[in-house]
């Protein structure tokens, strides 16, 4: 999955990572083996529904939580073992949007405070005044305009798409590498929703900032994904990963499929001529994960044999686009094997 | 965003509408406020040394005594009136005191976790074990102590382990908070962290404390001078009232204003200091004053 453009490391891999939170009612492995790459200025789209480990996927690239097994790298050094000063340097150059705008902001601190803080501290701005002029530089390229009148605001005085915007560019203000966006949009009202997004967007083309972007909406995938990648996860594993406007115009995991036929389609004639044909509506327990393919209770390509067995491993079956699934797999071999 | 930028609204209360909504706790800032002042304003008027008159013991009160005299013919007016600079300094320091120790501690205990988290735990467990009136009496029986600075670091110095429960309670929820990660995502460093994101979040659950810890400090520093374990020089409520015991002004008609006078300015101070908590509670509580 390393990204064939360039031979240097990418910016930030996942190697095999696991997470597995210890509970009362037994072990939740909510991230099992889990690959991924991200180059600079490249985007990958995490999506999958809820509790299918995105988050947690995201927290442990930001270095906010320890995989269990597996290595998280920046540029191609192994996050656990830098030196202290790598360490910094990492801390800096990978932020993370929370989903909640509410909670992200410090309620006692002015907008100014907040964004001049990380500024002062790291000595982007050696007073009072340089700061001013920086986190209203920050505020205009998130358009928070005019920047002064925001400044000296308290996050309750702004609206949740206002909070957001400001929660985006206190993670810039440390010039980031990499942004991870948890569901940064997903508690802002449609309305606004898309202003935040084409803001994210500019963003990552202007200052070639990368993006590692969770979501559970397909729409937003496909529209901020345009030139990157998706992965899409299930049960803690990424059962599907491709360039973003490949998987959801053509996807070709059974889960993939089902997720697209859950979006509810505008048109009224339409809504019932989406059937993703499940087996089954439940989602398994983490703590009780079938057997073989986690997914083959609810696949309607379910067939006897490896998949309730053997658990599936990601294969390219075109290229660029890797699939876990025994049956796809299987038939893109077969296709293979007839072309030639 | 032009069309979505926030529009003036209602204008939202000042600081001083809120701190003067609640009528007992304009009350209490009355009462604190005139104690200080008389506490400030006496020692420029009177003589602090309050001279005796040996031929004028236990007099009743009358023109020249308004409160009458005491048992070495010195006016209780004048006493009560100077008598509240020691007792509402050592309050105030101690108070000081135990705050600082408990929130420090306490905030760095909650967010650091581990060994700290545990041995300071334990050093609680034990400052809070040691009874205290046992180990002043001891301390007392060794020292001189009469300056009340010292008085107010030993008091200081031993109550702080209830608040601190508490403020670590508070920081263990509060490091959870997304905006203090979001903190520490900015590798702002763990002194900024605690005590410039979390622990002004918690400003005026600390005030309010600051108060009660006062009038606690109060109270230690009576019963000091009531069980005689702080020598009684000069003249404060606290000796006053001791003086009133052992001279056994309760058993004169006469003296009974000696003993009531220090006891009801104490009282009337621990009062008013509890009624201004009302009307902070109004100020750091929005909730409170929304209704």
């Amino acid at each position: 999955m390393t990204d064939p453009k360039s031979d240097k490391a990418p910016l930030m891999a996942l190697r095999n990572v696991s997470q597995v939170f210890h509970t009362k009612r037994g072990d939740v492995p909510a991230v099992r083996d889990v690959t991924l790459t991200v180059g600079a200025g490249d985007v990958l789209c995490l999506v999958g529904e809820s509790g299918c480990g995105k988050t947690t996927t995201a927290r442990m690239a930001a270095g906010l939580a320890r995989p269990t097994s597996g290595s998280v790298e920046f540029e191609g050094e192994d996050v656990d073992t830098m030196d202290s000063r790598r360490r910094h340097e990492f801390r800096r150059a990978v932020q993370f949007v929370h989903q909640d705008p509410y909670a992200s902001l410090n309620p006692i601190r002015s907008i100014f405070g907040t964004l001049s803080s990380p500024l002062r501290r790291h000595g982007l701005a050696k007073n009072r005044a340089e700061a001013w002029e920086q986190a209203k530089a920050l505020l205009e390229r998130v358009d928070l305009t005019p920047a002064e009148n925001f400044l000296p605001k308290y996050p309750h005085q702004l609206s949740g798409g206002q909070r957001q915007r400001v929660a985006v560019a206190r993670s810039l203000t440390l010039n980031p590498r990499l942004m991870i966006a948890d569901e940064a949009t997903s508690m802002l009202d449609v309305s606004i929703r898309v202003g935040v997004l084409r803001t994210l967007t500019r963003l990552r083309t202007e200052l070639d900032v990368g993006f590692i972007f969770i979501t559970h909406d397909l729409a937003i995938a496909r529209y901020f994904g345009t030139g990157g990648k998706i992965a899409v996860m299930y049960l803690g594993r990424v059962v599907e990963y491709g360039d973003a406007h490949e998987v959801i115009d053509n996807p070709q995991h059974p889960y993939t499929k089902a997720l697209l036929a859950a979006v509810p389609d505008i048109d009224p004639d339409q809504r019932h001529t989406h059937d993703p044909g499940l087996r089954s509506v439940d989602i398994p327990s983490l703590t009780a994960l079938p057997s073989g393919c986690s997914f083959h209770p609810r696949c309607p390509l379910y067939r006897e044999g490896d998949c309730d067995t053997v658990p599936p491993q990601l294969a390219e079956v075109s290229p660029g686009r890797e699939v876990s699934c025994h049956v796809v797999a299987g038939d893109a071999a077969e296709r293979d094997g007839a072309a030639r | 965003m032009s069309a979505l930028a926030p529009t003036p609204g209602i204008p939202r209360h000042g600081l001083f509408y809120r701190l003067t909504r609640n009528k007992v706790g304009v009350a209490g800032f009355v009462i604190v406020g005139l104690l200080l002042l008389m506490t400030v304003l006496a020692p420029l008027f009177l003589d602090s040394t309050i001279p005796g008159d040996a031929q004028a013991t236990w007099q009743a009160p009358s023109a020249d005594h308004w409160l009458g005299t005491d048992n070495a013919g010195k006016d209780v007016l004048h006493q009560t009136l100077l008598g509240g600079g020691t007792v509402i300094y050592v309050g105030l320091g101690a108070a000081a005191i135990t705050t600082l120790i408990a929130v420090v501690l306490g905030s760095l205990a909650a967010y650091l976790r581990g060994p700290i988290d545990s041995f300071l735990l334990q050093t609680t467990d034990i400052v809070m074990t040691v009874p205290q009136i046992v180990l002043l009496a001891v301390l007392g029986s060794f020292f001189q102590l009469t300056s009340p600075t010292v008085l107010a670091l030993l008091i200081g110095c031993l109550s702080w382990p209830i608040l601190m429960r508490s403020i670590r309670a508070q920081v263990l929820s509060l490091k959870e908070r997304e905006f203090v990660e979001a903190a520490k995502l900015l590798d702002l460093g763990t002194s900024r962290v605690v005590f410039v994101e979390i622990v002004p979040n918690m400003a005026g659950y600390i005030l309010i404390n600051f108060i009660i810890a006062v009038t606690n400090a109060i109270y230690a520093l009576v019963g000091m001078y009531v069980l005689g374990l702080a020598p009684l020089a000069g003249a404060n409520w606290g000796i006053m009232i001791r003086k009133a015991w052992t001279y056994g002004a309760m058993s004169l008609p006469e003296g009974t204003l000696f003993m009531m006078a220090p006891v009801a300015m104490i009282a009337l101070l621990q009062l008013g200091l509890i009624m201004l908590t009302r009307s902070l509670e109004e100020v750091f509580n929005p909730r409170l004053s929304e209704g």
